[in-house]
């Protein structure tokens, strides 16, 4: 990993930049799921409404060409963030989840056939399945799963078995939003490539906490959410290797995608704008370029340090509690995320309990039931962390749990 | 308020109506996709007249203590009034305020017997009128 921009995060004075933490005893524990939105990116976003807002690539007025600009601009940030080679390999879209979907939907359809396999892993976020799953119906493809070990870590040496000539894409998570389990995604893409197929990295938890440059994985294609990463909801990004947005059919027709239009035929527009068909989440894509200043100023390495730091001491603190256990890997393999269970109390009422408490987590299955079986639970409870969390957070987390046990395990003693 | 209050808390350590029934008229079981909580009722009914109930699953305290509360209530009542019963009633049972997410929780019984006895799908309170 990347540490060259390393020097320590200055927590406190981010704190101030996120209104929400005015409430200093509140601790967000729910970054995984989705971020706070730091002072600036809203005044990106308010300086669009108040100042500027128009429709992009249309008015030849002033505003509107201050519009187009800005919304461009923040294509730029994004492309610098993730190393892309070129601007127009970044396609703004809602989220990951619709990055994933396009490309189910456009490359899936063009690529693959009855008797072709998808290679998925058991982390994956229903939003990095169930495109797959559709897909796979349609066209008479056939899923095979990557499992994992007792530890929570892919069980990679698994990957020469079903790896075939029939194999034409790996779609995987670059970190799980449930274990943190970091996947050694450079690996099964080098393995890929020599089969033959193509990869698609699920970078929803990574993008935000952690250097990823295309370039250098040479994935294929990469989906992650603004709203994971201290921007707004309602823009995610697509990026894809050119030459396979080029040859890809559009996803969804309308304005904005078409070069010219008869009544019979169209012909679509270059990358990225043949994927961006209708008006897009314009303030929403400005508010993301802030945010991707935002978090380049503070440093990714910095975050990903931050992290750790974090992540070290919930480890120890939580080992602690009588009863708990902890899922998926040791700290230095996974990012910013844990996910636990409390003998004998629901993880509902963990949340439901610690929220009385001023303590946000998320209970439930994460949106990974097939994880879930595996580990033969109905849900776990799960803190994950971010750039402005504190040694505090974690403490009040303990406190908070030691309090749910008062309350829940009185009467078994 | 806390939604950990005793009588809750009471429900879910010591449920109502634990179990199942050997031979029941009615039974039926569903989860909530939101947390895969599960329970099943079972219904021994006689004419129209809820002779005996049981339930049972897994689940937080909000799905298990309503569930407990729901077979105290309908014992002895008949299908109609069971037919009757709406998101309100179950709200007022609980008697706290619980928020969107733990409403499904508490709802989750209610929907069961619903489902079981008469066939109705959805969520009490989001049926179409
Ligand atoms: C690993 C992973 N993939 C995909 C998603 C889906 O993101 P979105 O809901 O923004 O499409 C999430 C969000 O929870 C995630 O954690």
């Amino acid at each position: 990993m990347n540490t060259s921009d390393y020097r320590p995060l200055d927590v406190q004075a981010i704190r101030e930049d996120f209104p929400i933490f005015t409430d200093s005893s509140f601790a967000y524990l729910d970054s995984a799921a989705s971020t706070q939105t730091p002072r600036p990116v809203v005044e990106a976003m308010d300086a669009y409404y108040d100042t500027y807002r128009s429709n992009i690539h249309r008015g030849i007025y002033r505003i509107s060409e201050e519009a187009t600009d800005q919304y461009e601009k923040a294509r730029q940030k994004v492309a610098q963030l993730i190393n892309a080679q070129r601007t127009s390999q970044v396609v703004f879209t809602r989220n990951t989840t619709e990055s994933i979907n396009l490309v189910a939907y456009s490359w899936g359809s063009m690529n693959i056939h009855q008797g072709d396999e998808i290679i998925l892993t058991v982390l994956e976020h229903h939003s990095n399945l169930v495109p797959w799953q559709m897909l796979a119906q349609r066209t008479g493809a056939t899923l095979r799963f990557l499992e994992i070990t007792e530890q929570g870590l892919l069980d990679f040496t698994q990957l020469h078995d079903i790896l075939s000539e029939k194999t034409k894409l790996i779609a995987i998570t670059h970190v799980s939003n449930v274990l943190g389990t970091i996947n050694p995604i450079q690996s099964v893409i080098d393995a890929a490539h020599a089969a033959g197929a193509k990869v698609m990295v699920d970078a929803a938890q990574s993008v935000p906490h952690f250097h990823v440059d295309v370039q250098q994985l040479d994935c294929d294609f990469l989906a992650f959410s603004g709203h994971k990463m201290c921007g707004p909801t309602g823009v995610g990004v697509l990026y894809g290797k050119l030459e396979l947005l080029e040859e890809m059919p559009p996803f969804l027709g309308g304005g904005s995608m078409i070069r010219s239009v008869d009544r019979d035929i169209s012909t679509y527009a270059d990358v990225p704008a043949k994927f961006e068909a209708g008006t897009p989440s314009i303030a929403e894509a400005i508010g993301l370029g802030r945010a991707v200043d935002y978090i380049t100023q503070a440093g990714l390495a910095s975050i990903h340090v931050h992290e750790q730091e974090l992540l070290k001491h919930a480890h120890q603190q939580l080992q602690d509690i009588e009863g708990i256990t902890i899922y998926g890997p040791e700290p230095h393999q996974k990012a910013g995320v844990i996910s636990f269970n409390l003998d004998g109390i629901h993880p509902h009422d963990v949340a439901g309990i610690l929220d009385t408490y001023n303590v946000a987590i998320r209970a439930g299955h994460h949106c990974a039931q097939p994880l879930m079986k595996k580990f033969d639970v109905i849900a776990t409870a799960r803190a994950s962390f971010y750039l402005y969390n504190t040694i505090e957070d974690i403490d009040r987390l303990c406190d908070g749990l030691r309090y749910a046990q008062t309350i829940m395990i009185r009467r078994n003693k | 308020m806390n939604i950990y209050q005793e009588e809750l808390l009471d429900h879910y350590e010591n449920p109502s109506n634990y179990g199942t029934l050997p031979e029941p008229d009615i039974s039926h079981e569903e989860d909530n996709p939101l947390c895969g909580d599960k329970i099943r009722m079972d219904l021994l009914v006689d004419g129209d007249t809820i002779k005996e109930v049981r339930f049972c699953g897994h689940g937080c305290t909000i799905s298990l203590a309503a569930a407990s509360m729901l077979t105290e209530k309908i014992q002895g009542k008949s299908l109609e009034e069971v037919k009757q019963l709406t998101r309100d009633d179950i709200m007022d049972m609980i008697g706290i305020p619980l928020g969107p997410v733990r409403v499904k929780c508490a709802l989750l019984a209610l929907k069961v017997l619903k489902a079981g006895a008469y066939g109705i799908k959805g969520w009490p309170g989001e049926e179409d009128e």
